[in-house]
């Protein structure tokens, strides 16, 4: 009954995405299409918490839909294209697009059912992670275990992407400055409304990221909660407010810190002639060295990902070059 | 009846991945275009997400109470991705800033129109 229950959502939410795209394609309209995208993440984040995948949805919920929808609408107002859009008709797109769709189409017809148990992917190592987890880690989110411990360095190599993203906003368009004259409308009662708000979005945040060995979270999502936090209040109370509370310039810092501070923790296990980012180097018992370890590299993660999310949307909101 | 159902994700995961192309070939306009490579990405997302899924599984975190846990590792990827994935796009919508500071433009056609014209010098159109 319920995995009937699961899959009727499941296709609910599926239709949802595609009648939401047609929409999207349909539209001249650059803000309609931008809204219709933050629904469409919306939706896929639902789908995600349907589809057993909590981590996912948390980070769909807070980056899709909360920061992109901001950031494209930022981007909006920078190149002023609210007007509408002309569509043209490519018969051979079409023809393109139904001919891959064909070949995909053919090609997913070997794949095992969808919640087939047995199926490959199934077999090879997320057993293996799934009972490791339990004995050499002893934290109960076997996704924070994979990301941070089993798997750290393709994190790593995230986290260092997601950086390199935030330098090269940074180099395009600068870090801009806060316009002094131009402030939102006072409206009082946003005001009153949004102040309680950002304190529970901040420690929410802090919950997200210290809490996400044991559920859903980690440094990912808290780092864009955080950030959120602060955008709230640069669109509720201006921008220069919110450049005073955190300065522009020291988010690069802080962004390189947050890598500097996962990469360092590598190095300690290499100084301790154990492999790079080998927690059990960091103490003597070695599931408190993962805990430790974990901890220091979600921090890490954490950091870096805050920092590069405020800047980039100071990068997009302030006022840049000679406009 | 089974098979049909197996499949229902792939297929319809397939069709947003080429409704996202075709909004990509199909619209001229730039940002529209990344609103398509978007929603390609969040289909090629949703496709992992159900690899993982295991039928009267549980969410992968360890309780008592149960011992069928989905598959955490296209979890994992995914969720590194999503990150990634918006650091990428707003890397790209800083790119279209620029390029409408540059041609005051940010219809594809009138760009190629623009930089056919001999006259046009993008270096003194570009802002320092």
């Amino acid at each position: 009954m319920i995995e009937n229950l699961e899959l009727l959502i499941d296709v609910c939410l599926l239709t949802f995405l595609l009648l939401i795209v047609f929409a999207a394609i349909k539209t001249t309209n650059l803000f309609v299409a931008t809204m219709l995208f933050g629904i469409f993440s919306f939706v896929t984040a639902l789908l995600f918490l349907d589809l057993d995948a909590v981590d996912v949805a948390f980070t769909e919920a807070a980056v899709g839909a909360g920061f992109t929808t901001v950031l494209m609408l930022s981007a909006l107002r920078l190149t002023g294209a609210f007007e509408n859009v002309k569509h043209r008709h490519s018969v051979l797109g079409l023809f393109i697009v139904v001919l891959t769709g064909a070949a995909l189409i053919y090609g997913v017809a070997d794949f095992p059912n969808m919640g087939d148990a047995n199926a490959p992917v199934h077999l090879h190592i997320a057993p293996e992670y799934i009972q490791l987890t339990q004995e050499k880690i002893d934290i109960p989110n076997v996704v924070t275990a994979v990301l941070a411990s089993f798997r750290g360095y393709d994190t790593f190599g995230e986290t260092v992407v997601i950086f390199s993203a935030g330098a090269a906003v940074l180099l395009l368009l600068g870090m801009g400055h806060a316009e002094p004259k131009h402030e939102p409308e006072q409206n009082l009662v946003l005001w009153v409304v949004v102040k309680p708000f950002i304190a529970l979005i901040l420690i929410f945040g802090l919950y997200v990221q210290f809490h996400g060995d044991f559920g859903a979270g980690g440094g990912f999502q808290a780092g864009v909660i955080f950030a959120s936090g602060f955008i709230l209040y640069s669109l509720v109370f201006g921008e220069s407010y919110a450049r005073q509370v955190v300065p522009a310039s020291i988010l690069p810092r802080f962004a390189a810190l947050g890598v500097i501070i996962y990469g360092l923790t590598g190095l300690v296990s290499l100084l301790s002639d154990k492999t790079f980012l080998d927690y059990n180097a960091l103490s003597s018992n070695p599931v408190s060295g993962q805990h430790l370890g974990i901890l220091l590299v979600e921090a890490g993660v954490g950091l870096a990902v805050f920092s590069t999310v405020l800047l980039i949307f100071y990068s997009f909101s302030g006022v840049n070059h000679n406009e | 009846m089974n098979e049909l159902l197996g499949h229902v994700n792939y297929w319809i995961v397939i069709f947003l991945m080429m409704m996202g192309l075709y909004m990509v070939i199909a619209s001229s306009n730039l940002i529209k275009k990344l609103i398509g490579i978007s929603v390609f990405q969040a289909s090629v997302f949703i496709l992992y997400i159900t690899f993982g899924k295991i039928t009267e599984g549980s969410p992968p975190i360890i309780t008592d109470n149960t011992d069928v846990y989905s598959n955490p590792l296209p979890h994992v990827l995914i969720l590194t991705a999503i990150v990634v994935g918006v650091a990428t796009t707003s890397v790209g919508l800083a790119l279209i800033v620029r390029i409408q500071e540059a041609y005051g433009s940010l219809d594809e056609d009138d760009i190629h129109d623009i930089n056919d014209n001999d006259d046009f010098d993008i270096k003194s159109r570009s802002i320092t």
